[in-house]
């Protein structure tokens, strides 16, 4: 049985098909990557999240990084160029470790702007890397006769659309909860004040759209994947798609997450859609793919085989570690423990606020913090909700006041949150001190359970 | 064949799926209501009978502090002092009900910066006068004018009431405070006329839902000006609440500061009828931010925000009763009763920036990035 089922995997992971998927995947990811970076700069927010604030929050394991000054301005031009770099395929293997590295470090710069589809871009260049996405259509193929190949290994292609399916239904499976189905929360909050969107604003306060929506979203995430999959409702599901998130992308300031989706889903196509596709793109430049048709298969190399290998052991984390929450007691959504990286998408709305008293432990003399003299108000707005902003930044409160000369200091919080429409309620323990606790402390004992 | 008519099919949708986006898009400013409660009647009502009227009745009161002080400069007594200082203090008593609403005109010019930045700097004012170089526009001198700086000159710049009389005909001394009033009298001239010619519709118009949407900005502004001007600003700083020790000298007019307390008194009063839409000549009732959430209760069969934020506000009240008028000393002699009202003051931020904030959906943030 069991060798009998490796020998199957062992024969798909050698089955080869058309490298006109990947090539067009390749192409919209750089382009869609580099518009991200040109759009990031010209909203101001290079200065606005990075430059101006004087204290960043961390990724734990990740406290090395730092802001590289006004060097950031260089980190996002080589962002943005090895995105347009990998869209030609020009130089391609250089430019993707670069542009994964260089995006990735400016995600990991500051954890205030983590967004899952910042996530999934850093996965996505991850997996490019491993990928011949340059053997078609591309720069470096015209250039290299030995590089160019019409056909590659099918897992190429398959990896990427399990990647996708992993986000969906993942992201299905966090709506499966009481607030989402029965309480048509966090989207009875947000839906009413889009009252001013053409077409659809006089509905938007009704409940039963509410309800509508979260349902639709929930049966949405779980099976638009499946209905990729399987041909006959491929053009249906793509309609979905595209319905879907430009849907999102009216409702919601989400940037540029619907296009990637949109444009990821494309995979899901046959190789002959791609190949059109690509005939259309050709076009205007005066050329023709039958340039790249040359009915070779792509030649592997040693990256290549180490490449498969770390794609299995990625691949198996990646359908692991958003379950990691199941591990922690409490609601994920209260606690946020196990919270990122898996794939919760606009599932909560929470509001916080949160007051830091530095005390003398010997005299007893007190006095509170303006958290404007230290954070920007977006930092203050994500730091209030979450509990390891609020002992990271509590720590650096404790640490500058010592630094000032403070003795004895002790670091409380007054904490309160609420979350989809409950009162607010104590968040943390106001009576513990952040300087002796550690984060796992701090979860186990130290976050007032919600009140439901 | 078939291919290409699905292509065909795809292009349409994304094309369609564009001009959908692009509508959201334009649309954001549009003032089309559609839900049940009405926005455009709240910010009419704000601006009609709260804003404008708050700005008419300050300005008329700085025009009455510019002739009291011409009275002063034709025949500088006591008596003048004594009127004048009736005069100052009235015009600064209506500036509290004015201050929250730093937007449009107020905001370009940032009205609050020029007018009401203390503690003052005494040493600076008697330089600017001493040298007469000074540039009332910089950022620099904003704790050299405004009313901080008038109390000084007022009140505090000599020992006794016969001495201001004389410092103040100094050439010098009268040309600062006479410059200072000009200025006071400028700003809030250009930011009433704004409202009166042109923002008012401007205000009333952008009724959409963005972040920049005149309800999210005027509510945002609101709660800035309760947590940072009435809470911390003038209790919580001199009671020593970000410091550890005691400012006693940091109270609003510390060089007269039996006024302090009315002080607050006029700006938590303002910050009341605000929000529950009180007019500001009679006790008529508009639109306010206590019905929208009286709304957002009963579309979503929940407890009414606005009554605790209410009632919250009767206990603050019942902690400033204990107050004395002189914050300054009160401050010196018994700091726990200031402490008592911070601590009432700041439980309706955790309602207001916690709870409100969450039942109408308005972001506290000013960053417009993005979300996920």
């Amino acid at each position: 049985m069991a060798i009998d089922s490796i020998r199957k995997i062992n024969s798909f992971l050698k089955e080869d098909t058309k490298a006109a998927p990947l090539a067009v995947f390749r192409i919209f990811f750089g382009l869609i990557m580099c518009i991200s970076m040109i759009r990031f700069w010209y909203h101001g927010w290079i200065e606005k999240l990075y430059l101006v604030p004087k204290f960043h929050f961390h990724y734990a394991g990740f406290d090395f990084i730092k802001i590289p000054g006004q060097f950031t301005y260089l980190l996002f031009i080589l962002c943005g160029l090895t995105a347009l770099f990998v869209s030609i395929g020009f130089k391609y293997r250089g430019s993707i470790v670069l542009f994964f590295l260089s995006f990735t470090y400016i995600e990991l710069m500051d954890k205030t702007t983590y967004l899952n589809h910042y996530y999934f871009i850093s996965i996505l260049g991850f997996i490019l890397i491993w990928l011949p996405a340059h053997c078609y259509f591309s720069v470096d193929a015209a250039r290299n006769e030995k590089l160019k190949a019409q056909f590659i290994p099918r897992w190429n292609i398959d990896v990427l659309k399990l990647m996708l399916a992993i986000v969906y239904v993942y992201a299905g499976l966090a709506k499966l909860n009481y607030d989402w189905l029965f309480r048509a929360m966090p989207l009875t909050i947000w839906l009413p004040s889009k009252f001013d969107i053409p077409l659809l604003g006089s509905i938007m306060h009704e409940k039963w759209l509410h309800y509508f929506f979260s349902w639709g979203g929930a049966l949405y995430d779980l099976f638009i994947v499946f209905l990729l999959l399987w041909r006959r409702t491929r053009i249906f599901a793509f309609m979905m798609v595209l319905f879907f998130h430009i849907l999102t992308r009216v409702l919601f300031p989400i940037g540029m997450f619907p296009y990637i989706m949109i444009v990821g889903s494309l995979i899901f196509f046959e190789a002959g859609f791609h190949e059109k596709l690509l005939s259309y793109l050709s076009k205007p430049f005066r050329f023709s793919t039958a340039f790249f048709d040359n009915g070779k298969t792509y030649v592997k190399t040693r990256i290549d085989n180490f490449g498969k290998k770390i794609l299995i052991v990625f691949m198996v984390f990646q359908l692991l570690f958003p379950l990691r929450n199941l591990l922690y007691p409490g609601s994920v959504f209260w606690t946020e423990r196990g919270y990122r990286f898996s794939w919760r998408v606009m599932l909560m709305e929470k509001t916080g606020y949160a007051n830091f008293k530095i005390v003398n432990g010997k005299t007893g003399n007190r006095f509170y913090v303006q958290n404007d003299d230290f954070l920007s108000s977006f930092q203050e707005k994500q730091m209030s909700t979450q509990p390891d902003f609020i002992l990271e930044y509590g720590q650096y409160l404790g640490n500058h006041f010592k630094s000032q000369g403070h003795e004895h200091v002790e670091v409380y919080v007054e904490s309160y949150a609420s979350l989809n429409g409950r009162s607010n309620q104590v968040y943390i323990d106001p009576k513990v001190d952040l300087m002796t606790v550690n984060y796992t402390q701090l979860c186990n004992a130290h976050i007032t359970p919600l009140n439901d | 064949m078939k291919l290409t008519n699905s292509l065909r099919s795809l292009s349409i949708c994304m094309l369609l799926g564009l001009f959908l986006v692009s509508c959201g898009e334009k649309d954001e400013s549009s003032s089309t209501e559609t839900d049940n409660f009405d926005r455009t009647q709240m910010l009419t009502d704000w601006a009609d009978i709260i804003i404008i009227p708050a700005y008419q009745t300050y300005t008329t009161n700085l025009d009455a502090l510019n002739s009291s002080y011409s009275n002063f400069e034709a025949n500088p007594n006591e008596t003048n002092l004594e009127a004048l200082r009736l005069s100052y203090f009235n015009a600064y008593r209506s500036w509290q009900k004015v201050s929250m609403f730093e937007i449009g005109k107020a905001e370009e010019i940032g009205l609050r910066n020029f007018t009401n930045v203390y503690p003052t700097d005494s040493d600076k004012i008697e330089e600017n006068i001493a040298t007469q170089v000074y540039n009332l526009d910089l950022p620099s001198n904003f704790v050299t004018q405004g009313f901080p700086a008038l109390d000084y000159l007022l009140y505090g710049a000599a020992d006794s009431d016969e001495a201001i009389v004389l410092l103040l005909q100094n050439t010098n001394y009268a040309q600062y405070v006479s410059d200072l009033l000009s200025r006071l009298t400028a700003l809030s001239k250009e930011v009433l006329t704004d409202w009166e010619t042109n923002y008012r519709t401007t205000f009333i118009e952008n009724g959409g839902s963005s972040a920049t949407a005149s309800v999210d900005k005027m509510v945002n502004d609101f709660l800035f000006y309760y947590e940072k001007y009435l809470r911390a600003g003038k209790i919580g700083i001199p009671a020593g609440v970000f410091s550890g020790n005691t400012l006693p000298d940091a109270v609003e007019a510390p060089y007269s500061a039996t006024n302090s307390k009315v002080l607050f008194d006029e700006g938590f009063e303002a910050v009341r009828d605000f929000f529950v839409g009180k007019s500001f000549y009679s006790e008529e009732k508009g639109s306010s931010l206590s019905d929208y959430l009286a709304y957002v209760a009963s579309q979503n069969e929940s407890t009414n925000l606005a009554n605790s934020i209410e009632t919250q506000w009767t206990l603050v009240t019942s902690k400033v009763n204990d107050l004395s008028a002189n914050l300054n000393e009160q401050v010196i002699t018994d700091n726990s009763k200031m402490l008592a009202v911070y601590d009432e003051l700041q439980k309706a931020v955790v309602l207001m920036k916690v709870d409100m904030m969450q039942a109408l959906n308005i972001q506290v943030d000013y960053v417009d990035a993005d979300g996920d």
